[in-house]
């Protein structure tokens, strides 16, 4: 049953050829073999799993009607909250946390039958794109273990990558879903803002984030993508649009497509191998009746400066809450008062002014709770953002990047008079080795440009499987689509998919793995 | 006035908003219940729960700005407002910024009693907010902890915002008082400051009048004021203690950075109160979780039509239709729509305006204030004590007598007809009246020959004789009766 | 355009985290890069652009006033890192 896919798996389940326990059992061995190495997983449900799939095989037996995921398993991403389990965000500040309610598409899963195997790693608060800012241990890509898998959704990726689970749930903030699906080989949909419920997802920036699906093909994302569109009373930004069936519409071809290639795309910067593989992906298009057309994002070169201005302002407001007062982390009181007073005892014999500066005790507490229960990297978007709306900087930095962020939606409209897709890079580069970019802010946010544009603009995007490096690393291709067109995007990879085998390759080091 | 400044006042008032739930979750908004029992996701802020808008709250909101002369925003957008308090529990407080609801209103005041002429306030801005929760301090704990209690954090707040128009510690009441009829009238809100449903920051500061023309001092903000009496004597006090800063130190406008003082109740004075660390920087930015509200011209003026009568015009009607003096109607509308209501169905029924008011403000109202009722909860319907009021005024019975009829109906609950009949009390008619007056001029030849000479005394003592006789007759028509009987004879 | 190390104290208390001098200078270079790299934008003309807030142009999005069931303190507090049952536990909130 490993290797195949969720909509294989489905059928089999449908026709009796296997059971949901014995599909739960499988993939739960393959999380025992593997990921120990990979580390994909922050927990795994075994018991729960195993319950949940007992319950669905019954209720099939039974004849009772089921849901469109009934008896497969899917991993979350651990940014989702589910009631009364926890949600840790990857976060020391929610290590403990456990949630009154159920997020959205956790519901929704929960009423389409899936079995929940288990919570994947990510970057903490889904900010970094190499899932080495979890507060509890990096993720490997299962290509290679000394390298990244990407980020946020890491675990996720990789854990659809190693075949330990058909689906996972990811959050896409400015590239978290598309990027590691791409350096983990697999397919990974952003949808249109507002597409999927928020309701449930812990926020890093309100205005970009969406949920979406990582499969190991397009028709897969398009199962899962079924069951997590959809409008939300609960979101306010949840827009109230009928939902296709993906699932059955996916493997027809779209006749006709004008796919747009964008000129910024392939400028310095853009690793040679990455390049010539897209180049070949579009060739591949073009040989299934594509018309290729250039088109311009003149603003495309503003989208990471804009996109690192919006994103850590929401997100430093975002993350005020986390503060040690009503919930989550709180640093030791005692410790504190004890630190306070000597630190008082000192400015006084001193007699120095900054006496009069001292924090408050109830300050003190925010701020040595904040700075034991955020990571470095949850800590800088938080004072860029924090920097970036204070008084004086507000209109340079982030009024500046709204206006921007219009300028990048529109030349979105405008291409896509043109064409129907545009495609493209998902990265610069395929995955990266552990601790290279760590110290360097800038070059791994640089690494998100292919992405950004995409949440700025609020559009849809895939990412697919289009070659491997010469060192044997994924390569993937994005498209991206106007709002409300996942449809399109679906088909678009799927036809793809249809064409060529990049997405059924599975990474040969795991057979390595006792 | 003699004094040697002008007074400059500007308020910002909260009100909060008559909605059953929060203004961004489904929890109740009820007053007094255990503390932390009206709380959820959404309003202790947990992680990745989102707010939506109360219907309702954005209806009283627009409501409440067309009644005060505002301009409703086409286009209007919420933001967040940044800064750690441990009763905020997201961080922040979702308000609205360069973009309010509503804008540039005015409301008229004016004083019964003539002190000041009546005038318009100017409004400068008119938004909703979100309130939030309430931490206790036991200062005699010393340093325990405070304790959070989150049942308000969420609750809507109108933020009232006036122009500094406000000339006078009289004129800032005179607002206050019409301010809250108003919402009263609208059903917005209830404004009662005990509950902290109405709150008042006051910005206060003097033009001084000196050889160089009229100078400003720095402008202070006085909070924790608890009825419309405090606001009254703080803004007093505070222009007193402003002039005699300004005579110590010449301070002005802008020489020093704006003081927050809080009003001492008990002590009658303000004190300097510390600053919020940070206060200044509270990183305003658009709201991502909500989306924008717009309103159009025919909204605005639905809302516009539906508002109903409101003070002043009703104010002005009772003048018109009953004859009544500002001050009555005054008191009347001032009491809310419920009181004016019973006082109009009083006036129809007895057929005299005047009247009717005289009975609201002598016996309704005292009745009322003692037992801390309010006119819903008055037992007598207006169309029985209006028959009563009628009575007198036609002379069935003078006043004394209505008024033991209406103590006797407000004591057993029975309905007017049948506590005159209980009382005994039975209309005199004319020929009986004529009778028992030839009666009496029979048997007092003497005081009928005193009052033909002119001696009027003596017809007292013909009335205490009637009433013997008989308790019903009307003194007044008895004495009139014998006059004419008398000039007759 | 780098930005000092007193400013990036100053933004650290707005942003109530507390640095030790080592993070204090590691970020102070870091975000002096970062804001480098923003600058970028300053050739952009924006002047007659409207902000965007939103990905997507929704209106008027409003809920019925009902109310629900609230959570019982237990399961509101279930969580909090001090209570006494009935409310949340801080620190002496002073100076007001
Ligand atoms: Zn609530």
């Amino acid at each position: 049953m490993i290797g195949l896919t969720a909509t294989e798996l489905l059928a089999r389940l449908q026709s009796g050829q296997c059971t949901s326990v014995e599909l739960t059992e499988a993939f739960l061995q393959q999380i025992d073999r593997y990921d120990g190495h990979v580390r994909a997983f922050l927990r795994v449900d075994r018991q729960a799993a195993l319950q949940q799939a007992r319950a669905i095989d019954r209720k099939r037996q039974a004849g009772q009607p089921l849901g469109k995921l009934a008896g497969l398993p899917v991993a979350v991403k651990d940014v989702l909250a589910t009631q009364d389990d926890l949600t840790t965000c990857a976060s020391r500040m929610l290590a403990n946390f456990r949630a009154p309610y159920d997020a959205a598409v956790v519901a929704q899963l929960k009423a389409a039958d899936a079995v929940l195997l288990g919570r994947t790693n990510m970057d903490e608060f889904a900010m970094g794109g190499s899932t080495e800012n979890s507060a509890f241990h990096p993720t490997r890509n299962p290509w290679d273990l000394q390298r990244i898998p990407g980020g946020s959704s890491g675990g996720s990726a990789a854990c659809v990558a190693a075949s330990m689970v058909p689906l996972a749930v990811g959050s896409d903030t400015g590239g978290s879903i598309r990027q590691p699906a791409g350096l983990c080989g697999i397919t990974g949909l952003k949808p249109t803002y507002g597409r999927v419920s928020r309701f449930g997802l812990v926020a890093f920036a309100s205005s970009l984030d969406q949920v979406g699906p990582l499969a190991q093909t397009a028709e897969d994302a398009a199962l899962l993508l079924e069951v997590l569109a959809g409008h939300d009373p609960r979101d306010a930004t949840s827009l109230n649009r009928p939902v296709p069936p993906y699932h059955a519409l996916v493997r027809q071809p779209l006749q006709g497509l004008r796919l747009g290639l964008v000129r910024e795309h392939f400028a310095e910067g853009l690793d040679a191998q990455v390049e010539a593989a897209v180049r070949e992906a579009i060739r591949v298009y073009e040989s299934l009746g594509a018309t290729v057309k250039w088109v311009s994002l003149p603003h495309s070169k503003y989208a990471v400066a804009t996109y690192y201005i919006i994103a850590p302002c929401e997100a430093s407001s975002n993350l005020a809450r986390y503060d040690g007062a009503h919930y989550g982390y709180r640093t030791d009181q005692a410790a504190m008062l004890a630190e306070l007073s000597a630190e008082q005892k000192e400015l006084k014999k001193a007699g120095s002014p900054a006496l009069d500066d001292l924090d408050s005790p109830l300050v003190r507490l925010y701020r040595r709770t904040r700075a034991a229960g955020f990571g470095p990297e949850v800590k800088r978007r938080i004072m860029l953002g924090t920097y970036a709306l204070s008084a004086g900087y507000y209109d340079a930095y982030y009024l500046k990047a709204l206006k921007v962020r219009r300028l990048i939606r529109e030349d979105f409209d405008r291409a896509f008079e043109q064409v129907d897709l545009i495609a493209g890079p998902v990265a610069p580069a395929p995955a990266f080795k552990l601790g290279e970019k760590i110290d360097d802010p800038l070059s791994m946010y640089l690494f998100d440009l292919y992405t950004v544009s995409t949440n700025l603009a609020g559009i849809g995007g895939i990412s697919i499987p289009c070659g491997f490096s010469s060192g044997g690393l994924p390569i993937g291709l994005q498209l991206q689509a106007p709002p409300l067109e996942e449809e399109r995007l679906l088909r678009g990879a799927c036809m793809f998919q249809q064409a060529t085998d990049w997405h059924t390759r599975r990474p040969g080091l795991l057979a390595a793995v006792p | 006035m003699n004094q040697p400044y002008d007074i400059v006042i500007g308020l910002e008032v909260h009100v909060q908003l008559l909605t059953a739930s929060k203004l961004f979750c489904a929890c109740s908004t009820r007053f007094g219940q255990p503390p932390n029992t009206q709380t959820c996701p959404v309003c202790i802020g947990m992680p990745g729960v989102l707010p939506v808008m109360n219907a309702k709250a954005v209806q009283l909101a627009v409501k409440a700005a067309v009644a005060l002369n505002c301009q409703i925003a086409r286009f209007t957008k919420w933001d967040r407002k940044n800064y750690y308090y441990p009763d905020l529990p997201k961080g922040y407080q979702i308000s609205q910024y360069d973009l309010p609801l509503s804008h540039d209103g005015w409301l008229e005041i004016s004083d019964p009693k003539g002190r000041v002429a009546p005038r318009r306030i100017g409004i400068i801005r008119a938004h909703l907010e979100e309130d939030a929760g309430k931490s206790m301090h036991d200062e005699a704990a010393g340093r325990a902890d405070s304790r959070i209690d989150l049942n308000r954090a969420g609750t809507p707040l109108l933020e009232i915002v006036s122009q500094p128009d406000l000339r006078s510690p009289l004129e800032t009441r005179l607002y206050l008082n019409e301010l809250k009829l108003l919402l009263g009238y609208l059903g917005v809100s209830d404004c009662n400051m005990q509950e902290g449903s109405l709150r008042v920051d006051a910005n206060i500061n003097l033009h001084v009048h000196t050889a160089q023309g009229k100078v400003p001092t720095p402008i202070v903000e006085v909070k924790n004021m608890n009825s419309f009496r405090a606001v009254e004597r703080a803004m007093e006090y505070e222009a007193q203690r402003q002039y005699e800063h300004w005579q110590q130190t010449g301070q002005r406008l802008g020489d020093v950075s704006k003081q927050t003082r809080g009003w001492d109740e008990s002590a009658g004075i303000t004190r300097p109160q510390r600053s919020k660390e940070e206060s200044s920087d509270y990183r305003y930015f658009p709201e991502p979780d909500l989306v924008p509200l717009t309103f159009s011209p025919e909204q605005v003026e639905q809302v516009r039509n539906s508002l109903g009568e409101l003070p002043a015009a009703l104010r002005a009607r009772l003048e018109a239709t009953y004859g009544l003096p500002p001050y009555d109607s005054d008191v009347l509308v001032n009491q809310g729509r419920a009181l004016a209501d019973y006082y109009i169905a009083l006036a129809e029924t007895c057929g005299d305006g005047k009247l009717a008011s005289n009975w609201v403000q002598q016996d309704v109202l005292r009745t009322l204030n003692e037992q801390q009722a309010t006119i819903d909860k008055f037992p007598v319907p207006a169309r029985e004590l209006g028959e009563v009021i009628r009575r007198v005024r036609l002379g069935e019975f003078d006043t004394a007598r209505g008024r033991t009829i209406l103590a006797e109906m407000l004591a057993s609950g029975q309905p007017a007809a049948a506590v005159i009949q209980g009382l005994g009390i039975t209309p005199v008619d004319d020929s009986a009246l004529d009778e028992l007056c030839r009666e009496l001029l029979a048997a007092n030849p003497k005081i009928v020959a005193e009052v033909k000479e002119g001696k009027l005394k003596g017809a007292g003592a013909l009335i205490g004789q009637a009433k013997k006789k008989n308790p019903n007759v009307n003194p007044n028509r008895v004495r009139d009766r014998c006059l004419e009987l008398i000039q007759g004879m | 355009m780098a930005i000092s190390r007193a400013e990036v104290e100053k933004v650290s208390l707005l942003a109530r985290l507390l640095l030790s001098p080592e993070e204090l200078d590691r970020i102070t270079v870091q975000m002096g890069q970062v804001l480098d790299y923003m600058q970028l934008l300053g050739e952009v003309d924006t002047s007659r652009v409207e902000p965007m807030a939103h990905a997507v142009p929704v209106c008027d999005v409003l809920r019925e006033d009902a109310v629900r069931p609230s959570l019982t303190p237990q399961q509101a507090m279930a969580n909090a890192p001090s209570s006494d049952g009935e409310c949340y536990l801080v620190p002496a909130v002073l100076g007001f």
